[in-house]
């Protein structure tokens, strides 16, 4: 499957569009990881777990879009975008989106 | 709080704040430097009048979750009445977003540029929430599209 935040992938054609997919997750932050961070928040520098925590929101959120994709035949999401919230304290919202579409190699591999 | 409490508090967190910000300054500027000739542009390229053909082009993302310390919060907590700058949050920021932009560069170290970056940013526990106890952090996510090219 392939992925890119431009409208096209390079030296590939657009055959057929299937029109936007998404994938959104909402995590919460576990509370003995909190605690650590609690006292990280206050001296202040980078909050490991939280890090880790987003990572693995955006990788559940492409995963869900990918297999959007795949259910309707696509075999790439061009223009992905990524949205976030933070919907509560301790819980945040990593949302991406992008167009499926199948693309297919063209014999002169144009330049980007 | 007790107020000798809250001045050892602040004390000691301007301490630690500053040292850590200094440090990842320090650590942010030299690989900077060291990545100094890979491109990275945000914007996207419809027709490039190169001869280079391209090989693959993916996703990568960067990114990261810094956090304020109680010493700049309680700054910015004393600036909000007056306005004006916060040069303690601007520099939250500033870090912040030069991390995940250099996260998402080193992820593509075999690639030779990255196109159409984009930045997303979210505050968690944001200062007017009101919420007592809570610090504000910024969580930031840089994407593109890095593009190798073909060998001749």
């Amino acid at each position: 499957m392939y992925l890119t935040n431009i409208e096209s992938v390079p030296g590939m054609k657009i055959t057929n569009q299937y029109g936007v997919v998404s994938g959104s997750t909402v995590r919460a932050k576990n509370a003995i990881k909190d605690i650590g961070a609690g006292l990280k928040n206050m001296v202040g520098g980078e909050l490991k777990s939280y890090t880790e925590l987003l990572e693995e929101a955006r990788k559940e959120a492409i995963q869900r879009m990918q297999a959007q994709a795949q259910r309707l035949g696509a075999n790439a999401v061009i223009n992905v975008r990524f949205a976030t919230s933070a919907i509560t304290a301790g819980a945040a919202e990593v949302y991406a989106y992008g167009t499926a579409v199948k693309v297919e190699p063209v014999q002169v591999p144009e330049t980007v | 709080m007790d107020l000798l409490t809250i001045i050892i508090i602040l004390l000691v967190t301007y301490y630690t704040g500053s040292i850590i910000e200094k440090k990842h300054f320090k650590k942010i500027k030299k690989r900077e430097i060291a990545l100094y000739n890979r491109p990275y542009v945000n914007f996207q390229i419809k027709k490039w009048s190169s001869s280079r053909k391209v090989a693959s082009a993916e996703l990568v993302t960067g990114e990261v979750v810094i956090s304020g310390d109680y010493f700049k919060t309680f700054i910015a907590g004393l600036k909000n009445l007056f306005g004006g700058r916060l040069t303690s949050f601007e520099s939250i920021m500033d870090r912040a977003r030069r991390e995940a932009i250099l996260r998402m560069r080193e992820k593509a170290l075999n690639a030779n540029m990255i196109i159409n970056v984009k930045l997303e940013t979210m505050m968690i526990n944001d200062i007017n929430s009101g919420k007592q106890g809570s610090l504000p952090g910024v969580a930031v996510i840089a994407y593109g599209t890095a593009i190798t090219y073909a060998k001749k």
